[in-house]
């Protein structure tokens, strides 16, 4: 299982077509979804029935991403004039203009004779008459989703100026089971929902998961051995571990932005403070003391600071500090409770929860605090998680009674939708992008 | 061996009652209704007798892990009773409501613990007999969204781990 979905491409070509520089179609990430680009993704050509069939499921995989975007707008097949015949002849741009195409996607897949396949795209920007960019992958047939992930990441790139986050994954808790004998399981899944399976039984209660910067570790916290102990689960191998021999309980980890190691809270008879682990040496080091709750540590990218959460001023609040525990300040005032903080990929805001008239709100804030933006808001936001690109935000709903559920914002506070699971689901944590 | 003991006692009172000078001239065994046994409640010293007869949780307000006088007042009986069975060991489990975020109301549900436990631990409990534990909002009692519920869900859960007559 592992192989499949981690080790699965042998080679990426970048083949010599790549565009002129002066193309001009561009979609801005801010302000795409007031009008979002119409774009032609044309189902990729294959030279048999079943690379043909994994040509429809690559472009369609490709139109589901850009769709769920909201940044474009795939032009249904149905309204296409020309029917591309080769990848080498150019097309004609003037039919993909009266359909107001504004980007075209063309593509095919070749079997290849060791069973492996290679997937070809090209993208064009249909006004200048110009290709944007080419790429060829050659990948196990099993791989096909990958490739369209990443083909997604390409064509948003290219089209906003800003790096993709298709091809990552989602680390949950799958839940079932009454609510007051739930049932919490680490799931992982692609982005969009695809390829879910287990990493822990049903046996022991599993929170809060959170990935590595090499997507290849989670860290999570789990009741298996009695009280809350913080786990590293190793993704290459399916082996787990209790994190370090800490004398009460631990919980709240994530990994520092180097992967060297991991901040956590440990509770000592009710006082929870913050502490670092080195997953080298194992030393630890305490950040925080003081007799308040001192929870929920995250760094920002560069690794100098870490925003908490603390009741130290009456009420749960956000703070920041220095990674080394120095300079530690409050950077939340606004009205309500403050918690579960998460710095962006970019570094130039924090997301939270904010809990206030018995609703709960996911919202983000400059690092000093200012410019608070509220982005969506119902009985239950909880746990918010940054895309790679810090321009998505995940996070879980609950209504009243339970029946949590994964959804996404835009960073601009539209395009909420719920992620599709099986089961109910919580705790969402974004992979980085796949090596 | 409990159902055993009380039907001897039935037998015993009713062959009491028998020996006693009784002036109706005409028992009539035929309608006698059997004794019924008076309920007597879980064996001593045994943890349905902890959870029934003192009672095994003490609550909390919102947000608050200050012990409140009916939950002094429980952990008083808490404590008397664990004097009576020296060899009980428990686990103090804290809980909180679902109104606050996983991660800090698992430091809520310790604090709650840590709190129960210092008091049991001041009445002369030992300390090495009492493990804590947080549940944060994941072990709900009630599981509707309400006051009532949120009320009862806020609690330290005072549970039997060994040493407890069977």
């Amino acid at each position: 299982m592992f192989r499949r979905i981690f080790a699965a491409f042998a080679i990426i070509i970048a083949t010599a077509l790549a565009g002129p520089a002066h193309a001009q179609v561009r979609v801005s990430v801010d302000e795409g979804h007031l009008n979002p680009m119409p774009i032609a993704v044309v189902d990729f050509m294959g030279a048999n029935p079943a690379a043909q069939q994994v040509g429809r499921d690559v472009a369609g995989v490709i139109r589901a991403n850009l769709d769920r975007s909201a940044l474009f707008r795939p032009i249904a097949s149905s309204a296409f004039i020309e029917r591309i015949q080769a990848l080498e002849v150019p097309p004609r741009f003037a039919d993909w203009k009266i359909i107001d195409a504004q980007g075209l996607v063309v593509g095919q897949v070749t079997p290849l004779s060791d069973g492996r396949i290679r997937i070809d795209f090209r993208l064009y920007d249909v006004f200048a008459e110009q290709q944007m960019t080419g790429f060829t992958y050659t990948t196990t047939p099993d791989n096909w989703r990958r490739i369209a992930h990443r083909i997604s990441d390409q064509i948003y790139e290219q089209l906003t100026g800003e790096r993709g986050y298709f091809d990552t994954r989602i680390v949950f808790v799958s839940e079932s089971g009454p609510r007051t004998r739930r049932i919490k399981r680490l799931m992982i899944m692609d982005q969009d929902g695809a390829n879910p399976f287990f990493l822990t039984s049903a046996d022991a209660m599993v929170l809060t998961p959170r990935f590595s910067p090499s997507t290849q570790m989670i860290t999570y916290m789990s009741f298996e051995t009695g009280a809350p102990r913080v786990f590293l689960y190793n993704l290459e191998n399916n082996r787990r571990e209790v994190l370090g021999d800490f004398p009460g309980m631990t919980f709240s980890p994530r990994f520092s932005p180097n992967g060297q190691g991991v901040v956590l809270t440990l509770d000592m008879n009710g006082n929870s403070e913050i502490y670092t682990m080195d997953l080298g040496s194992r030393a630890r080091r305490r950040l925080t003391n003081n007799a308040a709750i001192d929870t929920s540590p995250s760094y920002s990218p560069d690794g100098s600071q870490i925003v908490f959460n603390s009741d130290r001023g009456g009420s749960p609040q956000l703070y920041v500090m220095n990674s080394d525990g120095s300079g530690q300040r409050r950077v939340s005032f606004g009205s309500g409770r403050y918690s579960t903080p998460v710095w962006s990929p970019r570094g130039d805001l924090i997301a939270f929860t904010r809990e206030g008239g018995g609703r709960f709100a996911i919202g983000v804030m400059r690092p000093d605090g200012s410019g608070e933006r509220i982005l969506t808001e119902s009985y239950l936001d909880e746990a918010p998680t940054w895309s790679p690109n810090g321009r998505v935000i995940m996070f879980f709903r609950e209504g009243r009674g339970g029946g949590a559920r994964l959804w996404s914002v835009d960073l601009t506070g539209r395009n909420l939708r719920e992620i599709p699971t099986q089961t109910d689901a919580s705790d969402p944590a974004w992979s980085p992008l796949l090596p | 061996m409990r159902n055993t003991v009380i039907a001897l006692a039935a037998v015993a009172a009713l062959a009491a009652c028998a020996s006693r000078p009784e002036p109706t001239p005409t028992p009539t065994p035929t309608t006698t209704t059997p004794p019924v046994s008076q309920p007597s409640g879980p064996t001593a010293g045994s943890a349905e007798d902890f959870r029934v007869s003192v009672g095994d949780r003490v609550f909390f307000g919102y947000d608050r892990f200050d012990l409140t006088p009916e939950a002094r007042s429980l952990l008083e009986r808490q404590a008397a009773w664990l004097g009576r069975y020296p060899n009980v060991r428990v686990l103090v489990a804290g809980n909180a409501d679902e109104r606050g975020t996983r991660e800090y109301n698992l430091s809520l549900g310790a604090r709650r613990a840590a709190a129960a436990k210092d008091y049991l631990v001041s009445l002369g409990v030992a300390a090495n007999r009492l493990e804590t534990v947080s549940y944060g909002k994941e072990r709900p009692l009630d599981a509707r969204s309400n006051e009532e519920a949120w009320s009862v869900n806020r609690n330290a859960h005072t549970q039997i781990v060994s040493g407890a007559v069977s």
